[in-house]
């Protein structure tokens, strides 16, 4: 990136007895749609509420458009927001919530209600104006905040889990009106979230966050197909993670002891020495399965035997469930429906799960 | 009725119910009566005396008369008094309106050592006996000059107002998610604009309330502006004197006046204490 928009350089922030936030580094390019995740108390929230300004780092630098923004406070940084909580006004109406920012800026009254109009009209909120915060349903209020937060034509926009308190339907409609609205205004979106699916389905790039660092960067498809360490692929969830042991490293290859059995997966340049403790990942939908019976899968295929806890509707695909004796978790396999019905699969049934060595690869612990 | 007998036993059953739970509510609603009856008696037996034409209250009732109101009304004493009564409290409303705010702001905002000793010294003059704290304002004012003026009855109202003034405007503080005030900022306004645009018009209701309670609290003291006001007078205090004196009949009169005042203030305070609930506040 050359210019990036905004550049995060070794932010940290501690709170009293709480390191939130431990020297990131990360460059938003110009017009980025991009999503921050990771489980609660990653520091994902700081980061963007130190974006805001609404706190100080404790060290590390900030810059936006070029700006240093160290002592700046939050009321001229003009990096407007959209809270989970959505932080309306109460007491003004919907037109005196939208007009606040442009208020502010000493807009006057008269410019401030035709803009505020102009933003309402545009969300769908035409005629709504002079009601109150409360007289509004859900989705509608989270228009108006999102109206006030862009009214004032922002280059940036921080959204801090906005769609979280909304149902499933709304949550879809936000979703699209929050494409569409990236779409057409070409402006930088942070968006903090711990839903995968929101950040799957809106962002250019995600950042996963835990324990105050930042875990992976990358476009969201990569970090599903290839996360860098255990902790990501245990958060994108997807993926099938088998603890072990290095018991000989070969050609690139490591030899791994796991208390399923043995595997050999592809480790290319990677310092590993017999007995280091490791990782290895296989993706859901790259594990071929076949009743228990079946004979021998194709040559220097990995072979699991397990019993089918159950299954898992998600959309044209299903997640079925498998129990591995001596596994901690179960394994998630990736079915398209016709693969199912031809299988018969069923709880209770045994099966046999394999996989080309070549789909796996070795993972380091968290960072 | 097209119930079979065992139906019927049912209904009575029900009937008995509805019999027991009918007493139980009338004897729970006359023993409400009673208690208001009890304390609302001496209070309108002084209304009604200070209309009576006797100039000692008894029964049989002299008549109507509007004398003893109107002996109040000529009466100088009295009416500088009410005056003075009316500048304290007043004085007292606005400053201890603004303190509490404050109070309840500083509060609300930060975290900070010696919070929670903060909120008790705000809190604690009410719990202090008033003669002790009217002893020790009249010592403490009479060292730096200003016992015996309006000024110091107002000061020493202040103390003990802006403790429910606090409490009031913290509760409804309470109710302000912390996210509103730093959406204000985000938006563009500064802290001290955010407080002006935000925080202060979210707390109007607790804001009006705390002006008529304070308001009432010191237009009904005594002991303080008995030991501090010196030659000045509030109205408790000309009451006693009077009563100290001779049995006046004006005191009925004078009574049904503070009464008057007294409760259209906190019916005042109340009605603006009572939140519009139907406004769920931005912390959802």
């Amino acid at each position: 990136m050359k210019f990036p928009f905004v550049s995060l350089k070794g932010l940290d922030k501690r709170f009293a007895g709480h390191h939130a936030v431990r020297g990131i580094d990360l460059d938003i390019a110009a017009g980025e749609f991009i999503a921050i995740m990771g489980p609660s108390g990653c520091g994902k929230s700081t980061t963007l509420r130190m974006i805001a300004g609404l706190d100080e780092p404790t060290a590390g630098e900030l810059w936006i458009g070029g700006r240093n923004m160290r002592g700046i406070p939050a009321f001229q940084r003009e990096t407007p927001m959209v809270w989970q909580s959505l932080a309306l006004f109460p007491f003004l109406t919907v037109a005196e919530n939208v007009e606040f920012p442009l208020r502010r800026k000493k807009l006057g009254a008269d410019a401030s209600r035709k803009r505020a109009g102009e933003w309402l009209e545009r969300m769908g909120l035409g005629g709504m104006g002079d009601r109150t915060v409360s007289q509004l349903s859900g989705g509608q209020r989270q228009r108006v905040a999102l109206a006030r937060a862009l009214v004032t034509e922002p280059s940036i926009l921080l959204l801090d889990e906005p769609l979280s308190a909304l149902d499933t339907h709304l949550r879809m409609r936000m979703q699209t009106e929050l494409a569409r609205l990236h779409r057409e205004l070409r402006i930088t979106f942070v968006y903090v979230t711990h839903a995968q699916s929101e950040a799957f389905a809106l962002a250019d790039r995600m950042v996963i966050m835990s324990d105050g660092l930042i875990q992976q960067t990358g476009r969201p498809q990569d970090v599903y197909r290839a996360p860098v360490n255990a902790f990501v692929a245990n958060f994108i969830g997807t993926n099938n993670l088998v603890n072990g042991k290095v018991r000989a490293m070969a050609g690139g290859q490591v030899e791994l002891d796991s208390p399923i059995g043995a595997f050999t997966v592809p480790a290319a340049a990677s310092a590993l020495t017999a007995g280091d403790k490791v990782s290895f990942v296989i993706a859901a939908d790259r594990i071929a399965l076949a009743g228990e019976s079946a004979g021998d899968t194709a040559s220097g295929h990995a072979r699991l035997h397990g019993t089918v806890l159950g299954l898992e509707f998600v959309g044209s695909t299903q997640t079925v469930f498998i129990e591995v004796p001596g596994s901690e978790t179960e394994f998630r396999v990736q079915k398209q429906q016709h693969e199912i019905e031809s299988l018969g699969l069923a709880p209770g049934q045994r099966v046999q799960l394999s996989w080309n060595p070549q789909h796996a690869w070795v993972l380091p612990q968290a960072a | 009725m097209t119930a079979a007998t065992p139906a019927l036993v049912v209904d009575d059953d029900m009937a008995a119910r509805q019999r027991r739970t009918r007493l139980s509510r009338l004897a729970q609603y006359g023993f409400l009566a009673l208690l208001f009856a009890f304390m609302a008696t001496p209070m309108l037996v002084v209304v009604v005396f200070s209309f009576d034409a006797n100039r000692f209250p008894a029964i049989p009732w002299g008549g109507f008369s509007l004398k003893w109101h109107r002996a109040v009304l000529e009466d100088g004493m009295i009416a500088d008094a009410f005056l003075n009564s009316l500048k304290v409290g007043f004085g007292t409303a606005v400053i201890s309106t603004v303190l509490g705010f404050a109070a309840a702001y500083i509060d609300y905002r930060w975290r900070f050592r010696g919070q929670s000793a903060f909120v008790l010294l705000v809190a604690m003059p009410p719990a202090v006996p008033v003669t002790i704290l009217g002893m020790a304002m009249l010592a403490f004012l009479s060292r730096i000059g200003l016992f015996g003026t309006v000024e110091a009855i107002m000061a020493c109202h202040v103390v003990l107002a802006t403790s429910f003034a606090m409490a009031l405007i913290r509760l409804r503080l309470g109710e302000l998610g912390p996210e509103v005030e730093q959406a204000a900022w985000n938006l563009g306004a500064s802290p001290s604009v955010a407080v002006l645009l935000i925080v202060v018009p979210f707390c109007k209701p607790a804001l009006i309330a705390s002006f008529f309670l304070s308001a009432a609290v010191s237009f009904d003291e005594f002991m303080i502006a008995w030991f501090v006001g010196g030659v000045h007078e509030t109205l408790p205090v000309r009451i006693l004197n009077l009563l100290q004196g001779q049995v006046n009949p004006k005191i009925n009169a004078i009574g049904t006046l503070v009464l008057v005042v007294s409760i259209t203030l906190v019916l005042l305070a109340q009605r603006f204490m009572r939140v519009r609930t139907g406004q769920p506040t931005a912390t959802a």
